[in-house]
């Protein structure tokens, strides 16, 4: 995971996208803590695939099915909607080909859900138009010579990807600053601007 | 001392000091080489004890060299259980949670049917004329085993090495008896290289001229320094070089100086003669034969039109694979390819990489996010089967 536990409310909105009973797999998934939340609370079938291997092993030290691969190479070896639900929480971002493991997404789950940081965020642009600085905010902690994330978007980057790769939005949140879901009635812009993080649900 | 040790193994292969099944003409085992092995008998142990659901059992499968002795003191060396570290009452294992299972391998040495066994034909032992046994072979006999205590399904089969290669066999064999799998240390196929050593090894023994074409104990003689040369050599392939420098260097054994003879002049020359000199009094030459034999036969995906995801399509069975950074015998790309295959055949499993240098050996060994992951994997997985703690 690339951003620490206390500002992970998108997994409260990931959760909710998710019904009870369901096959997940969880792309990237850290220490476990979105798995767990889901096997509490909507008693899902998980599995995860993360990285780095001290993640991995306290997973299973914690009893969750998760094994040590890279998303960016290790989603192939899935059956094709082996899943109900494929998540990519915070690490999009950090993929060396984000459009190729969107589309490995859509084919292993019937639906996907992918969270991110949006760098269309006004604290960004700010950053960048007033500071002349690459943006380190509390979301994004990096300085830019030592950040995981290598492929940073916005929000309307996403859509725009999302439409490249044939995939259908089915619903869409932005979370401010204080992580409130900003009212759906507000166009893209808006969403653009002020929404910190998006969080996805997508269908091919 | 060893020739009262070497004369007590010759006894354990017909006689096993632990409780032993024999299986009459009427349920001969079928091996893959075409014949049937009748009679023949399974030497085990168990610890623990069956709940009334027959809910609550785990099989350990041994490696190449182990035994049935998995939590007891060894009946030959007088050496604690080769898994005693995990196994028994309030360890990760709990004996008195779970009931405990370990065989002897068919082609064994310490009880079970072997070539060291006496061939009811000629009265004489095996040697050579028994059948190639092979990885499948041992699994079938297990379950001979686990339907003799009326236990339909296990609720774990573990075992690292040649054990892993069982506990992959099981889930293969009979994926429905098999709630979940815990491979460690091993691969779905033997590697050349690993086929390239066994050779060495049988070499060795077959070069002794007291193997006498394998019938040495009709003339009361062991192929001992043949069978200390391979151990020798495959004991190499159980460390690693990173552990072998940690431990020995280029220490010089008892001596200050280098003598300029053959004598075990550095310290791990002398580690290496010892582990063969022990190891003779304990096993059986031709079953060491035989078992490398089998180790070498198996390949999973062969036996399974090449797709190793078709070993195990549509299994319910939970698994969890380890591999060690250090083991070159049993690379973590070997478990990969195992985890690829379950996930292509969407199988529950995890698999975790222990970083160690204590190389293939490491399952043996107190390691302790070995434990932390069996304990995890277990631990779930008996909340799933509904086991009280």
């Amino acid at each position: 995971m690339t951003v620490n536990r206390a500002q992970r409310v998108d997994l409260e909105v990931v959760t909710d996208l998710i019904p009870a009973n369901s096959r997940v797999l969880d792309v990237g998934s850290g220490d476990g803590l979105l798995l767990e939340l889901l096997q509490e609370t909507k008693q899902v079938d998980g599995r995860g695939l993360e990285l780095s291997q001290r993640g991995v092993n306290e997973c299973v030290a914690r009893g969750l099915s998760v094994i040590q691969g890279d998303a960016d190479t290790d989603l192939e070896f899935y059956a094709d909607k082996g899943f109900d639900f494929v998540v990519l929480s915070q690490t999009l971002q950090a993929t060396r080909n984000p459009k190729v493991v969107l589309d490995q997404l859509l084919r292993i789950g019937n639906r996907a859900i992918v969270s991110f940081p949006n760098f269309g965020h006004w604290r960004v642009r700010f950053s960048l138009l007033i500071k002349g600085r690459m943006p380190v905010t509390k979301d994004l902690p990096y300085s830019w010579y030592d950040t995981p994330n290598i492929h940073f978007c916005t929000i309307r980057d996403f859509v725009n990807l999302c439409e490249e790769l044939g995939a259908t939005v089915e619903k869409a949140t932005a979370l401010d600053a204080n992580g409130q879901k900003i009212g759906l009635s507000m166009p893209w812009w808006f969403w653009n601007f002020f929404g910190q993080q998006a969080v996805f649900l997508l269908k091919r | 001392m060893p020739a009262q040790r070497a004369a007590r193994t010759n006894d354990e292969a017909d006689h096993p000091s632990s409780p032993v099944l024999q299986f009459g003409s009427d349920k001969p085992l079928k091996l893959d080489a075409g014949s049937l092995l009748s009679p023949f008998q399974i030497a085990y142990q168990t610890y623990g004890t069956l709940n009334d659901a027959r809910s609550n059992a785990i099989l350990v499968c041994h490696a190449l060299t182990g035994d049935q002795h998995v939590a007891n003191t060894h009946p030959v060396t007088g050496k604690p259980g080769w898994w005693e570290v995990l196994i028994g009452p309030g360890k990760i294992i709990d004996t008195s949670r779970f009931f405990v299972i370990c065989s002897n391998v068919v082609g064994g040495c310490l009880g079970s049917t072997g070539p060291a066994s006496t061939n009811p034909a000629t009265g004489k032992p095996y040697g050579l004329d028994l059948p190639i046994i092979t990885i499948r072979d041992m699994v079938r006999a297990q379950a001979m085993l686990v339907d003799h205590f009326g236990i339909e399904k296990l609720f774990c089969v573990l075992g690292g090495s040649m054990g892993g290669m069982q506990v992959l066999e099981w889930a293969a064999s009979y994926p429905e008896r098999v709630f979940c799998a815990l491979p460690i240390a091993t691969g779905a196929r033997h590697s050349s290289q690993n086929i390239a050593f066994h050779e060495v090894g049988r070499q060795a023994v077959m070069a002794d001229p007291d193997w006498h074409g394998g019938k040495y104990l009709d003339f009361g003689k062991r192929p001992e320094k043949g069978l200390a040369v391979a151990r020798m050599a495959a004991h190499i392939t159980y460390l690693s070089e990173a552990a072998l420098h940690r431990k020995f260097g280029r220490n010089l054994q008892d001596r200050e100086a280098l003598t300029f003879g053959f004598d075990a002049d550095f310290q791990i020359e002398s580690y290496l003669r010892h582990q063969g000199i022990t190891f003779v009094d304990r096993f059986d030459a031709n079953s060491y034969l035989y078992l490398t034999r089998a180790m070498d036969y198996f390949d999973l995906a062969a036996d399974h039109g090449g797709r190793l995801a078709d070993a195990f399509a549509g299994t319910k069975t939970r698994f969890c694979l380890v591999s060690f950074t250090s083991d070159w015998l049993f690379p973590t790309e070997e478990s990969r390819s195992v985890v690829h295959a379950l996930n292509a055949a969407g199988a529950s499993v995890s698999f975790v990489e222990i970083e160690t240098d204590r190389g293939h050996d490491a399952f043996l060994l107190d390691e302790p996010e070995l434990f932390a992951a069996i304990n995890g994997f277990i631990g779930s997985a008996a909340r799933a089967r509904g086991l009280s703690a």
